[in-house]
């Protein structure tokens, strides 16, 4: 069987995957299955890394996403709902006029991607890894610096932010 | 032949279906998978372009960046909501109106 066929299949797979697992997130009455929908949806861009060559990024995106982010916002979810009420349903409002936006922005962005000849050239595929690593320490070095103060500084206002004031 | 477009597309249709989470929801939480969801579309959108045009590993540096500011602000947002669930018991955006005239 030929290997680009076997490609397309396991692509469409994945971008099935990913804009369906997004749709769940967004249209599920139950919180529980929202969370496993971004579960899946951050999934399927991982495995999009993955195809545009991206090896360190889509490791990055398992690490921090699924198994950081996503645990973070399940702890969310658990931590602001009684434990008894187990269906957590959630309430939507505005919906009609946010589907009229969303659709026209949609829209717009479609037209305007499928429109544009876009003077792309495939890259060949290559580890990654080494070259992003070298990048940071050079090109990057500023940024790099900025972005673990700002973390850092993250971190203690997320704690000083949920600590119980000394009454 | 899957092309830069194929990308560009399923990132407009996650950035699209994160705009109708933010807007849509009640919940808080809800409100930051959608803005998850856009953070995520983005990121899709640089390093497709990384990929196909420019040569180098800039768009995928810049996408690690995003993902760093993507965990700051799942933290930071978190704990404000945990410390709105402490002060109105409950995380419906429609019940933060204390700043309403």
């Amino acid at each position: 069987m030929d290997t680009t066929l076997v490609a397309q299949i396991i692509f469409y797979f994945f971008a099935l995957l990913t804009v369906a697992s997004a749709a769940i997130v967004v249209f599920s009455r139950s919180l529980i299955y929202s969370a496993f929908g971004l579960l899946f949806a951050l999934v399927g861009v991982a495995a999009l890394y993955v195809f545009l060559g991206a090896d360190f990024l889509a490791a990055t995106q398992m690490v921090i996403y699924v198994g950081g982010i996503l645990v973070l916002l399940l702890f969310g979810v658990m931590l602001t709902h009684k434990l008894y009420d187990l269906d957590l349903k959630t309430e939507t409002y505005q919906f009609l006029p946010a589907l009229l936006v969303v659709a026209a922005v949609f829209l717009t962005l479609l037209g305007v991607m499928l429109r544009t000849t876009w003077h792309s050239q495939e890259q060949a595929m290559s580890p990654t890894t080494a070259a992003i690593g070298e990048l940071f320490m050079k090109d990057f070095i500023l940024p790099f610096e900025i972005a673990s103060i700002f973390l850092l500084i993250a971190l203690i206002g997320a704690a000083m932010i949920v600590r119980r004031r000394a009454e | 032949m899957i092309g830069l477009t194929h990308y560009l597309v399923i990132s407009a249709a996650l950035f699209s279906l994160g705009i109708m989470g933010v807007l849509t929801r009640k919940n808080a939480v809800n409100v930051l998978m959608g803005v998850e969801l856009i953070l995520n579309s983005a990121n899709v959108n640089l390093v497709a372009f990384s990929r196909f045009s420019a040569g180098n590993l800039s768009g995928q540096v810049f996408a690690i960046f995003i993902i760093v500011i993507a965990a700051a602000e799942a933290a930071v947002a978190l704990a404000i909501v945990l410390s709105m669930y402490r002060l109105v018991k409950s995380v419906n955006l429609d019940r933060a109106d204390t700043l309403k005239g």
